[in-house]
């Protein structure tokens, strides 16, 4: 290769971190594949000009992220490589698992209801953290209780009542639904 | 002066003066603790607010925004961890300090100089008022657009060595937007046949995966190794009163953060980097800096405390936030119905010297809090990293499912919340995504209706201000690829 177009790519190196040349090319990929469906997801109005067309802005969007996504891949094959690849993508399945516990929380709750759920979560979570003592999960608790009535009580946030709580007498039906 | 009045009325009603004192005291405490942060706070708390009053939802989230870097301080100096982003310069001076035994005297310098920047951006700020208000009505569509523009342009721009990823992320947050129903000629836009996507991607949905679900997933999956704070003895207050021998590094340091503060995109890191290699090339002792210099910590509180006042410029005039905090607060305005820029300015000076006014006061509420809770704060940042993970991630349940009690924005928020932890990791930047977002919005309607309104393309730069601004946008990307290219030749060589 000429020096000069060495000297020219050496300009876009920059500092790397693990992983990043994963994340270079799932980005790249991500930008190709949605200007190849670019077509079939926008439609183009007739008799408007290009500034008002539908199109523009999407256009924008999709043709800057697969030039600046080509170029920072670029600045990732240029650029010095910091081994590990392998652990890096083991800590970001790791991030699954506490998505997981997430969506679990977003699934108890309409059917056991808040506070239940948010005392289950947060004592299921210091377990998993390591926090096993009787101390921490009277811990965990409270604060699954506080924070329920710090929500639903002090600010009245819109979280409905568990699925759970249509068992309870009538009157204690009502004030659970309300207020936990 | 006739403003002023009606503008006290409207914030001394009692659920603003709850939520300014809640808000700066909370702000303090989210600073405090290393791993959460303002915008992570704000993300969880945006949706709660939307049940407020705009005046009291805004001071609530002014009041963690003004005050979560006096907190932030406080890890920085007693452990070397930044509470939040922005106070990472003060652990180079802070943190000598803390190790020579001095640990009450860089929080009273760091307190005090806060302090000082925030008053100074307040103060500048309604010097300004009368010209804001002159100016303001003089930008129509194109200038928005142009305003706009150059904001998404600085945000690449002001990531060095990541600026290619930085544009991906801009551009990914413009189409972000743009997803869903296109509300003129109603057709769809990348929704894949999904009708859960016609109505677009939320953003409060993507804040709350990308700050706060991120956070609450990088801290769990992380271990709980930290540093046990350093004891504090004696009076932080009397370290106060030295802030005024250092009276010039104070001011220009606050300057630059007001100065820098109202151009969209730029934000407290380079306002700290300017004052503080200004504190540093001007100040008689130099060789301290990095060692515990005190003008060093000076410099960088008060210059990262003068930005959030001055970051309301360009929102409350113009509608275009300048980072991702004033974009989130945006999202408060929106839902009331309130549409900051030039008409708020011309009809609501009351409402805007309210939020003003509310600075100046949260930012003695959150003094008078540090002076009194120093000692308690120093306990709070002890809290383990997996327990405040815990602790957000259940708050960012009641974020994202309070919004509409909807499993699918629970499911966007966690996806956005895994491409937000991964970003994280790998030092890409997230503000793009949001600023892409909601100045992508605000470009398209306003070049929409720009354009509708000219005959030829040079109308579009023939007005003296959006003239200004394509100056402005030439100017910054040659100067940035010139400065670029001499960096590499240097490096080269």
């Amino acid at each position: 290769m000429p020096s000069n177009a060495t000297g020219f790519l050496k300009f876009f190196r920059r500092e790397r971190r693990r992983g990043d040349f994963v994340f270079a090319t799932a980005m790249l990929l991500f930008s190709l594949f949605l200007l190849v469906s670019f077509p079939f997801q926008t439609t183009p109005a007739e008799g408007t000009v290009w500034s008002a067309q539908p199109t523009l802005w999407p256009a924008v969007g999709v043709f800057g992220m697969v030039v600046f996504a080509a170029f920072n891949l670029l600045g990732s094959v240029l650029s010095p490589r910091i081994p590990g690849r392998l652990a890096e993508l083991r800590v970001w399945l790791g991030f699954v698992e506490y998505a997981a516990w997430f969506l679990a929380f977003v699934l108890l709750v309409p059917q056991l209801g808040y506070l239940p759920s948010s005392i289950l979560i947060a004592v299921g979570l210091f377990w998993r953290s390591g926090y096993r003592s009787p101390r921490m999960l009277l811990l965990a608790a409270l604060s699954g209780i506080l924070i329920v009535l710090l929500f639903k009580v002090g600010l009245r946030v819109n979280v409905p009542g568990g699925a759970i709580y249509e068992l309870l007498p009538p009157a204690w039906r009502n004030f659970f639904i309300v207020y936990l | 002066m006739d403003q002023v009045l009606p503008a006290l009325g409207l914030l001394l009603q009692p659920a603003v003066l709850v939520a300014l004192l809640v808000g700066s005291v909370g702000g303090v405490v989210i600073g405090a603790i290393p791993g959460v942060g303002p915008a992570v706070a704000i993300a969880i708390l945006l949706p709660t607010t939307f049940i407020f009053d705009p005046l009291v939802g805004l001071s609530l989230l002014l009041g963690i925004y003004g005050s979560s870097m006096y907190g932030g301080a406080i890890p920085a100096i007693l452990m070397n961890t930044p509470g939040t982003a922005v106070n990472a310069l003060t652990t180079y001076d802070g943190y000598p300090m803390t190790r020579r035994g001095q640990a009450q005297r860089a929080l009273g310098l760091a307190y005090s100089a806060s302090f000082f920047g925030a008053m100074v951006s307040i103060v500048s700020l309604v010097v300004l008022m009368p010209v804001l208000t002159k100016v303001a009505p003089m930008f129509g569509s194109r200038e928005i657009f142009l305003a706009a523009l150059f904001g998404v342009i600085l945000v690449i721009l002001s990531h060095r060595g990541q600026v290619f990823a930085a544009g991906m992320m801009a551009c990914f947050g413009i189409l972000l937007n743009t997803v869903g129903m296109e509300p003129i000629n109603y057709t769809q836009r990348f929704t894949f046949g999904q009708s859960w996507l016609s109505s677009g991607v939320n953003l409060v949905v993507v804040v709350l995966g990308l700050f706060a679900l991120s956070q609450a997933f990088l801290l769990l999956s992380g271990s709980d190794d930290h540093v046990e704070p350093q004891k504090v003895r004696g009076s932080v207050f009397s370290a106060m009163r030295e802030v005024w021998q250092h009276k010039r590094i104070a001011g220009v340091s606050s300057a630059f953060g007001v100065g820098v503060g109202i151009i969209p995109g730029v934000g407290e890191f380079v306002s700290q980097f300017l004052a503080y290699s200004y504190a540093q090339r001007t100040s008689k002792t130099p060789e301290q800096f990095g060692d515990g210099s005190p003008e060093g910590l000076i410099a960088s509180e008060s210059a990262n405390n003068s930005v959030p006042a001055a970051a309301l410029i360009p929102l409350l005039a113009l509608g275009v936030p300048g980072e991702a905090l004033t974009a989130m607060m945006l999202a408060v305005f929106y839902v009331h119905n309130v549409v900051p820029g030039p008409q708020l300015l011309a009809e609501r000076m009351d409402f805007v010297i309210a939020l003003y006014i509310a600075l100046l006061v949260l930012n003695i509420f959150a003094l008078a809090f540090l002076l009194m809770s120093t000692r308690l704060l120093v306990r709070v940042i002890s809290i383990p990293n997996r327990i405040i993970g815990v602790l957000v991630l259940m708050f960012s349940f009641v974020g994202v499912y309070s919004l509409r009690n909807s499993i699918t924005d629970c499911l966007i928020a966690t996806a956005f919340g895994l491409f937000g932890a991964i970003l994280k990791r790998l030092n890409v930047p997230i503000v793009p995504i949001i600023l892409g977002m909601v100045l992508g919005g605000i470009m398209e309607a306003k070049f929409r209706s720009a354009m509708a309104r000219i005959q030829s393309p040079m109308d579009f730069f023939d007005r003296p201000i959006s003239a200004v601004l394509v100056l402005a946008i030439i100017g910054i990307l040659v100067m940035s690829l010139r400065s670029a290219w001499k960096k590499h030749a240097e490096s080269a060589e």
